[in-house]
């Protein structure tokens, strides 16, 4: 924000008042930019989720219900390997705990009971959590959570049906290459995560025993035995850098 | 289990998992090795995600086919900072291409 010289001129309550509106203003461009351009790929999911031999209907409940992109493509991608729907539900499950975090940092400052602690808690995503916790004052993170969280669950849930009924229009998903969409998706989300140490050597770790895995092992399961990977590098001692808390969902 | 009990089961996991967030009481669960493990768990799972999904053969087992040229093309694009929808669009593009041109 510009610093405006004087900040004790006569006309202090105006200046106030116009400080916070604008920042105000800036919090919601904020939120509601992350919304439009998170929720839209909820058209590839929809698209994915589609392909992957779930029904529309499904498609919009997962987004409606569990609202956690990644866990949400996880748990679609599983279900198109192949995988048992216990496989699907474990993987997903796994994605999600970062949200739990997520809670116990919002919450902080929500200071919210009952009815509205219920619906915060559906909101509680990467990017609602990002763009609250990013603001100084905690009215402010209050409005971005709330914002952030409300403009990508419209989005999302909205571009999700769209895709779901493109993607039924498709045809065979391989055509279209719906199945490297899939890779290109994950490996989309991993990306801002990648950042230090041991972020890089739990992902080699991951391959590794996903590689090792997948030929004997039924599909979903080489998933949720590369999650050893951050047990391994999680408890290995020293130091070890923060993981990247960046990325999105 | 039909497919319907996994989704909605899967739902109901993801919503606790997020309430649980709320409910606990602030200091809880601050252990440095709990934070360190459980930060470093969407590493894991979709590193291993991207393995399964580009490598993975409809038989079982792994193979190479036009997916991962195509995962190629989305790196590629992340390290020119495209845009999430935009990644995932060049990835199904240039799979899509090579098999019209007749590679699996």
């Amino acid at each position: 924000m510009a610093e405006k010289g004087g900040d004790r001129d006569p006309e202090g309550d105006e200046a106030i008042g116009l400080r916070e509106r604008a920042a105000r203003a800036a919090v919601q461009r904020q939120a509601w930019s992350v919304g439009v351009a998170t929720g839209a790929y909820g058209i590839s999911f929809g698209a994915l989720s589609v392909a992957s031999g779930l029904d529309v209907w499904q498609t919009v409940a997962l987004s409606a219900l569990m609202f956690t992109g990644g866990s949400q493509f996880a748990f679609v991608g599983v279900i198109g390997a192949g995988g048992t729907g216990l496989a699907a539900i474990a993987t997903s499950t796994l994605l999600g705990i970062r949200n739990g975090l997520y809670g116990l940092q919002v919450s902080e400052f929500l200071g919210t009971r009952g009815a509205a602690r219920a619906v915060a808690a559906q909101l509680t995503i990467d990017e609602s959590t990002a763009v609250g916790i990013a603001q100084e004052a905690d009215h402010h993170r209050r409005q971005g959570f709330w914002t952030t969280g409300w403009a990508v669950y419209l989005f999302w849930n909205a571009f999700t049906l769209a895709g779901a009924v493109l993607g039924n229009t498709l045809g065979d998903p391989r055509r279209w290459g719906l199945d490297a969409a899939a890779a290109a998706a994950f490996v989309a989300l991993l990306w801002p995560r990648l950042k230090g140490r041991d972020a890089a050597g739990t992902a080699a770790v991951a391959v590794v025993l996903t590689v090792v895995v997948a030929p004997v092992a039924p599909a979903g399961v080489p998933v949720l035995v590369a999650a050893l990977a951050a047990v391994v590098v999680g408890l290995w001692p020293g130091q070890g850098g923060r993981p990247g808390q960046g990325g999105r969902t | 289990m039909s497919l319907w009990v996994a989704v909605l089961l899967a739902c109901a996991l993801a919503y606790l998992t997020k309430l649980a967030g709320h409910l606990v009481p602030p200091g809880k669960l601050e252990g440095r090795r709990v934070r360190r493990v459980t930060g470093l768990l969407p590493v894991a799972l979709l590193t291993s995600l991207v393995v399964v999904q580009t490598f993975a053969a409809t038989g079982g087992g792994l193979t190479l086919d036009a997916r991962v040229v195509g995962l190629g093309a989305a790196i590629v694009a992340l390290t020119l900072r495209a845009p999430f929808i935009v990644v995932v669009a060049v990835g199904a593009a240039v799979a899509a291409g090579l098999r019209a041109f007749g590679w699996s």
